[in-house]
């Protein structure tokens, strides 16, 4: 901090250029610096660097006019700063802009505090057209403040015996309309033909046609008995979503009473304030908790506006949760390979070093956070198997619903197929065999054995999800 | 009984079991034999046959102890583990023999 007084200085009414107070490009961030990198689309008349100051401006300290009550603080201690601008590649119109802001101005523990500044009103600013968060430098000291995963990745294997091999899962389907036992019966099919999960949809909460109590009791049963058949943990994640945080709690004590390994939440819609709640009830409680990121695409798939999902990644990772939802690269959802396995790695390393052409703006280091199991989920089926071991490895959930649930002979020999596929690709990757090149006859050759997997290669040999993402990564420039 | 990981696979063969066991020794994990008579779905433990192998070098040490856990105990299910000390966990783990 300063060590001599700060200079009086005279008040001066009225509204000055936002770069003349926010814009450093001088200034090295501090360590213990929050670093956001924006992607910045300014009105045609407003010039880059007052672009992008306004950003700094208005997500930390500022506001449109001078005001006598400046002077009564340090704002050389808490206003953000722009420290630095780039063009970008391909598209004159946009601007990156990275904001270092004080650690001083977030609550410790509370990520919604960090998305009322930093994605808070200056989304509306009308000076620029478009805006977007695209990554965060997150500091160690303030990474301390947070819980994180309530188990992570190791305490997850070792509680359910799992090692070795991703683990698999499938969304039970039709999405709504089942009456609970029918429900828990899909439930039983899936988990005695080999799946290690099975789980809720988003959208199933607690509706007239199944009310949550009657889901969890069937599905419960369904558990113990799979269990109890394959001397294998299974397990289904409940989704405790609700409308209230005390029914929430309700529906997770029930859940635990059952002796439910995992709990589920859809943390974005439900809100990162329930989400945190939930996540350190799981902690406090041994369950393991599921999310689901409904919404996200709302707030991520535009690639001018909004938050890049990385970001929502790191704050799902920071808020708590085993498990979160991510690309499949192979199915039928938006990501593309490289930026998709980049998010893994912010989902599951230590460390993940800056590397522009997989979209990561900084380097990150997660202190002593535990890893979150990204699942792959979504339009993926049997002959997706070489390649989701291949770009995944084994820390990660493959779930297979319609490519379980859609076999000829039904939910059990759907999973079946999906194990058998799976554990002969693991086999043959530590084998030392090449996944994408000898993929199909690992595949053809394990079928041999196996009548489910055989079917399910010849029921969905042909499809394939290939259309062009929306969010492509930009250029790196040579 | 299905138990860790190729459980849904045909047996491994001596063969296959070596493969294995050369992509363990590769990885830097220590290898592992454990046994039980009566496994159950939540029962963490098994037996240790000795302690972790840490002085095993070739694949052909770590089958002579499985081997030789197979001989001291023919009715029991033995699995071979490779344990990953720089992450905690156990990285490989599957069944060599079913009475």
């Amino acid at each position: 901090m300063t060590k001599t007084p700060a200079a009086r200085e005279a008040y001066r009414a009225g509204v000055h250029d936002y770069r003349e107070t926010y814009y450093d490009p001088g200034y090295s961030p501090e360590d213990t610096d929050i670093l956001a990198a924006f992607r910045v689309t300014p009105q045609p008349d407003v010039r880059a660097e007052e672009a992008a100051a306004a950003v700094a401006a208005e997500s930390s300290t500022g506001t449109w006019t001078t005001v006598w009550t400046d002077l009564l603080t340090d704002m050389g201690r808490y206003r953000g700063r722009c420290y630095a601008i780039e063009s970008v590649e391909g598209n004159p119109e946009q601007i990156m802009a990275f904001v270092a802001y004080p650690l001083d101005l977030f609550e410790e523990g509370s990520v919604v505090n960090m998305m009322s500044s930093i994605v808070g009103n200056v989304f509306g600013f009308k000076a620029i057209r478009a805006l977007r968060l695209e990554d965060l430098r997150l500091p160690v000291a303030y990474l301390k403040t947070f819980p994180g995963p309530p188990h992570g990745i190791q305490v997850e294997r070792d509680k359910l015996n799992k090692y070795g091999r991703p683990l698999l899962g499938g969304t039970i389907k039709p999405k709504l309309g089942l009456s609970a036992r029918n429900y828990g019966r899909a439930v039983y099919e899936c988990l005695r033909g080999g799946l290690d999960f099975t789980k809720d949809d988003e959208n199933i909460n607690s509706q007239p046609f199944m009310r949550w109590r009657d889901r969890f009791e069937f599905v419960m049963e369904a558990v113990g008995k799979a269990e109890s058949e394959t001397g294998e943990r299974k397990g289904h994640y409940l989704n405790v979503t609700a409308g209230t945080m005390e029914e929430v709690y309700k529906r997770a004590e029930f859940a635990k009473s059952l002796g439910a390994p995992i709990i589920m939440s859809d943390f974005l819609t439900m809100g990162f304030t329930a989400h945190t709640s939930l996540s350190l009830w799981c902690r406090d409680n041994g369950i393991l908790l599921h999310s689901h990121r409904a919404l996200h695409a709302v707030i991520d798939r535009q690639k001018n506006h909004g938050i890049h999902w990385r970001v929502l990644a790191k704050w799902l990772r920071m808020a708590g949760g085993d498990h979160v939802h991510n690309g499949t690269v192979v199915g039928k959802l938006e990501g593309d390979r490289r930026g998709t396995m980049a998010i893994n790695d912010l989902l599951r390393e230590d460390f993940i070093p800056a590397d522009r052409s997989r979209g990561v703006y900084f380097p990150q280091s997660w202190a002593s956070l535990p890893g979150v199991f990204p699942a792959a989920s979504g339009g993926i089926h049997v002959w997706h198997m070489p390649d989701l071991v291949s770009i995944f490895g084994d820390d990660a959930v493959f779930q297979f619903g319609g490519g379980t649930q859609g076999h000829p002979r039904g939910n059990a020999a759907g999973a079946s197929a999906n194990r058998v596929a799976l554990e002969a690709v693991v086999q043959a990757r530590n084998e030392g065999r090449d996944l994408e090149r000898e993929g199909k006859d690992i595949l053809e050759q394990a079928a041999r054995h196996s009548s489910e997997l055989r079917q399910a290669l010849d029921l969905w040999k042909e499809i394939s999800f290939a259309f062009e993402g929306v969010d492509r990564l930009d250029p790196v420039r040579a | 009984m299905k138990l860790e990981t190729f459980s849904y696979l045909p047996p491994l063969s001596t063969q296959q079991v070596v493969r294995q066991l050369h992509y363990l020794l590769e990885q830097g994990l220590v290898p592992a034999i454990e046994y039980v008579e009566k496994p159950a779905a939540r029962d963490h433990y098994w037996t240790m046959w000795k302690l972790p192998l840490f002085e095993a070098r070739a694949a052909e040490d770590v089958l002579a102890e499985i081997e030789a856990c197979k001989a001291a105990n023919p009715r029991c299910y033995i699995k071979l583990i490779g344990y990953d000390r720089r992450r905690q966990t156990q990285a490989v783990s599957l069944v060599v023999q079913r009475p």
